[in-house]
C-alpha cells in the first residue's frame, strides 16, 4: 500500500484505502512525540512553507512542529507580512514562492477551492490547512484518529455533528473522511446554517432537532460558531443558539454514557458548550490537539514521497 | 515452489542456527547482564523474538526485547513511494546497554545503518552487536555482522525470502533465481 497523491487537498479526493494508510502512519508517528529527543531525519533537506491567508494558531504551530520533528526546514508567511498587502495575486506569490524550490506548500485561504486552482499552477506538493467553507482535511483526519483510539474502529459508529455546518469546512472533511470509513453521520443545526443537499455525501442524515442527533451518539462533535463567516441574519443570538444548540450536562445525558465530546477549537464556552462539559471527563479535546502533530506528520511525509510515483 | 526456488534453511536449520547464536551471544557477552534484543522489522522482530526464548531456555533469564522500525530513517525517501510506517516499541532504556541488533537478512548494510541512527536517537547503548539467520554479501557500507546463522553467495539480482507462519515463527529460507 503506497500513498500516490501529490498534494492532500480534500478527504474527498482520498479513498478508504488512502485515509486508512494516514491513519495507521499518524499511529506509529505518536511514538517520536513521546521520546526525550522528538526529531527523526526522515524529511532532512525538504522545505515546507507555511501560507497561511487566515488567522490560525493551532493548525499551524501544529504543522510546524510536524515539519520540524520530521527535520524539514520551515518558513512562515502570513498575510500582514507579505506582498499579499501591496496587492499580490495568490498565483503571483506562489510562483514567487516556487522560484525558492519548497518542498511542499501548506496553506490556509478565506476562498473555497483556492489550493485546486495553485495545483494546477504550481509543482511542488500542496497541503490544505482550510480553504474557506470546503475542507479541512487535517482537521478531519486528527479527528477520526481520535476516535479510533477511543472505539478501536470508526465502522459502525454513530457521529453528531451539531453547530454551523454550512461554514463549517471541519464538519465537510469528517462527513467525507467518516462515511468513507462506515461511520454513520447525524447533523443538527439551525435550518439557515445546514446546507441543502447535504445528504447527498453519502451516509449523513439531517436531524430536525439536535436530541434527535445525538441520542445514543458514540461521538459528539460540536462546532464553532463562527462569526467571522456570517452576517447577523444567520442567528438571532448567542444565547438563544446555546439553548436549541449548545451542549450542556443535560442534553449529554441524550447520547451514550461514554460518548465522546470533541470540538476542533477555538471554543465558545457558553455558546456551543457549557463549561461543565469542556472541562467534563468526556471531552477529548486536548487528545485532539495532541493527535494533530501526528496526523500532520503522516500527512507531509506521505506527499513527499507520493509525488514521485506518478 | 516454483523451479527457481530452492530451500536453503529448512525449519530444523533454522532452529539449530538460533540456538547457536544465542550461544555465542551469551558466550561473548558472559551472560545476559545489561543484555537487551531489538529486532528489526519486519522479520528480524519475529527473530529476535525466538533468540530471546532461546536465550531463557539456555540461562532462565528473559533479557528485554524491542522492536524497531527504519522507515523514517531510511536513505531512500520518495524513490520508491512512501511505505506505511510500522511501530517502533522500545520499553526499556537504551543508555549502557549491550544491544542486539536482529535482521534476518543482511545484504547492502543501509536497513542496519538506518536501525543504528534510530538507536542512537533513542539512547547511548555501551555497544551495538548485529545478529542475522543470513548475509548474503554486496554490501554497500562498512558494516559486518557479529552473530551469522548462515552465509549464502548470491548474485545481486536474486532474492532471499525467510518466511514465517501464523505464530511468526521461522519456516524456511529460500533463495528466489530471477
Amino acid at each position: 500500500m503506497v500513498f500516490r497523491h501529490k498534494d492532500i487537498i480534500a478527504l474527498r479526493d482520498l479513498n478508504k484505502e488512502d485515509i486508512e494508510l494516514l491513519l495507521s502512519t499518524a499511529e506509529n508517528m505518536r511514538e517520536i512525540n513521546n521520546r526525550d529527543i522528538k526529531k527523526v531525519p526522515t524529511l532532512r533537506g525538504r522545505t515546507i512553507i507555511n501560507l497561511f491567508y487566515e488567522a490560525s494558531t493551532r493548525t499551524r504551530t501544529s504543522f510546524e512542529i510536524a515539519a520540524k520533528r520530521l527535520s524539514a526546514d520551515t518558513v512562515n508567511i502570513s498575510p500582514s507580512t507579505s506582498s499579499a498587502t501591496k496587492g499580490e495575486t495568490l498565483a503571483d506569490t506562489a510562483l514567487n514562492l516556487l522560484a525558492m524550490k519548497p518542498d511542499i506548500i501548506v496553506m490556509r485561504h478565506a476562498v473555497s477551492g483556492s489550493h485546486y486552482y495553485l495545483a494546477r499552477k504550481i509543482s511542488c506538493s500542496i497541503v490544505n490547512a482550510g480553504d474557506g467553507a470546503h475542507e479541512h482535511p487535517s482537521q478531519g483526519l486528527l479527528d477520526m484518529l481520535t476516535m479510533k483510539d477511543r472505539f478501536g474502529r470508526l465502522d459502525g459508529l454513530k457521529v453528531a455533528i451539531v453547530g454551523d455546518i454550512t461554514h463549517s469546512r471541519v464538519a465537510r472533511s469528517n462527513i467525507q473522511g467518516l462515511t468513507k470509513l462506515g461511520s454513520h453521520v447525524y447533523l443538527a443545526g439551525p435550518p439557515t446554517m445546514m446546507p441543502p443537499g447535504v445528504e447527498r455525501l453519502g451516509n449523513v442524515t439531517v436531524c430536525g432537532t439536535m436530541k434527535e442527533a445525538i441520542e445514543d451518539a458514540d461521538v459528539v462533535m460540536m462546532l464553532r460558531i463562527q462569526q467571522e463567516r456570517q452576517g447577523k441574519t444567520l442567528m438571532p443570538n448567542a444565547r438563544e443558539y446555546a439553548r436549541y444548540f449548545g451542549l450542556n450536562q443535560e442534553n449529554i445525558k441524550f447520547a451514550k454514557p461514554d460518548a465522546m465530546v470533541m470540538h476542533p477549537g477555538p471554543i465558545n464556552r457558553g455558546v456551543e458548550m457549557s463549561s461543565y462539559v469542556v472541562d467534563g471527563p468526556q471531552a477529548h479535546i486536548l487528545k485532539q490537539v495532541e493527535n494533530g502533530v501526528a496526523v500532520r506528520m503522516a500527512m507531509l511525509y506521505h506527499v513527499c514521497g507520493g509525488g514521485s510515483m506518478e | 515452489m516454483s523451479k527457481n526456488e530452492t530451500v536453503i534453511l529448512d525449519q530444523a536449520g533454522i532452529n539449530r542456527a538460533v540456538t547457536r547464536i544465542a550461544h555465542e551471544i551469551l558466550e561473548r557477552n558472559k551472560g545476559t547482564a545489561e543484555l537487551v534484543l531489538v529486532g528489526i522489522r519486519s522479520g528480524g522482530d519475529h527473530l529476535a523474538a525466538q533468540l530471546q526464548k532461546r536465550i531463557a531456555d539456555i540461562e532462565g533469564e528473559k533479557v528485554p526485547l524491542g522492536v524497531v522500525d527504519i522507515t523514517m530513517y531510511r536513505d531512500d525517501l520518495g524513490s520508491r513511494g512512501n511505505l506505511p510506517l510500522g511501530k517502533t516499541e522500545i520499553p526499556f532504556n537504551l543508555d549502557g546497554k549491550r544491544l542486539i541488533l536482529v535482521d534476518d537478512v543482511l545484504f547492502t548494510g543501509r536497513t542496519i545503518r538506518a536501525a543504528m541512527d534510530a538507536m542512537m536517537d533513542l539512547g547511548r547503548p555501551r555497544n551495538i552487536q548485529l545478529a542475522v539467520l543470513i548475509d548474503r554479501g554486496h554490501r554497500e557500507l562498512p558494516i559486518r555482522p557479529d552473530y551469522i546463522g548462515r552465509n549464502v553467495p548470491t548474485a545481486l539480482e536474486e532474492q532471499i525470502h525467510v518466511e514465517f507462519d501464523a505464530a511468526h515463527l521461522p519456516v524456511e529460507v529460500r533463495l528466489v533465481k530471477p
